[in-house]
């Protein structure tokens, strides 16, 4: 990565435009060319240094369910309870974390009500009670990241 | 927040442009063309569509994702707060102004065995970064932060996409 990849990422996070030729748009504000704008971003995902590039949508307001939740398994329990968890396709993510409440995961059903009958049914295959935390409150997603 | 009104559902046509944009925006000249091609229709009907996804939300934005973990930052903690009720709003949107926070919500807690009610994901080029940054957060809080940790990821189990209905 050079000088130019920093400056198109340093841009590119903050929005892309909707028209016609998009990348010529920010390749002109750029002072590079339309194709090579295009194979920088081609070669930065290849490079896995952008994870993305393109829309990114609220899971929520396509309108399917989503929540943050978390159980507290003891050590001895963790390789079982991990294989329960994985085997429900509606856990997005899982984590193990340093903490007493040692699992943490991402439910996305396709409707709101199923988070609560899914989380039930964990409940009932694994013993362990579900700690279910959706957000109440939105303030910010997003980073922002000078290089 | 904006509102989430019904109408604001996505129709056929926004998930036809959400299917054809999971992996991410075409690189092609004119990639909202490429999109209208697949679907059958014009580009300036995905274009209207799309802003109109962005306007009420559905897409928060348009734009680059930098992997934070191979540019360098391969500490991230989740950092939870205990706060009153009644400051959470005001300080979750201050903390999630700070450059290194990425998320900042509010959550529900679980007396007594959880008591925290903010959240907000912090990052750093390793785990010492992080801690110094959690602890730019408390100082934020001062008095008002009635306790704190900060919970590390050890692990990955599983990661997928989320996945978006045909």
């Amino acid at each position: 990565m050079d000088k130019i990849d920093h400056t198109i990422i340093n841009r590119l996070q903050q929005s892309f435009p909707i028209a016609d030729r998009p990348y010529l748009q920010e390749a002109e504000a750029l002072g590079i060319s339309e194709g090579e704008l295009i194979q920088r971003l081609q070669a930065m995902l290849e490079h896995k240094q952008l994870s993305r590039f393109g829309p990114m949508y609220h899971a929520e307001r396509l309108g399917g369910g989503l929540s943050l939740c978390a159980i507290r398994v003891p050590k001895e329990d963790f390789e079982r309870v991990t294989a329960q968890v994985n085997s429900f396709a509606e856990v997005a993510h899982n984590y193990a974390r340093n903490h007493e409440f040692s699992m943490w995961f991402v439910l996305a059903t396709e409707t709101p009500e199923r988070i609560d009958s899914v989380i039930e049914e964990i409940e009932q295959l694994t013993g362990y009670r579900v700690y279910n935390m959706p957000k109440e409150k939105e303030f910010f997603v997003g980073l922002r990241f000078e290089l | 927040m904006k509102s989430r009104a019904n109408n604001n559902r996505p129709n056929a046509l926004d998930r036809g442009i959400i299917r054809c944009t999971q992996a991410g925006l075409p690189l092609v000249p004119q990639p909202y063309q490429y999109i209208a091609d697949q679907l059958g229709t014009t580009a300036e009907q995905v274009m209207q569509r799309m802003r109109q996804m962005l306007e009420c939300g559905i897409i928060r934005r348009i734009g680059a994702v930098p992997n934070h973990y191979t540019l360098g930052f391969r500490g991230n903690g989740m950092s939870v707060w205990d706060v009153d009720d009644s400051l959470v709003a005001e300080y979750g949107r201050r903390i999630g102004e700070l450059e290194f926070v990425s998320h900042s919500y509010q959550r529900p807690r679980f007396l007594p065995e959880w008591r925290y009610n903010l959240f907000a994901m912090v990052h750093g080029r390793d785990r010492a970064e992080v801690m110094q940054k959690v602890e730019l957060i408390a100082a934020l809080l001062g008095k008002d932060n009635r306790a704190h940790e900060v919970l590390f990821s050890t692990r990955i189990l599983k990661k997928t996409g989320l996945r978006i209905d045909q």
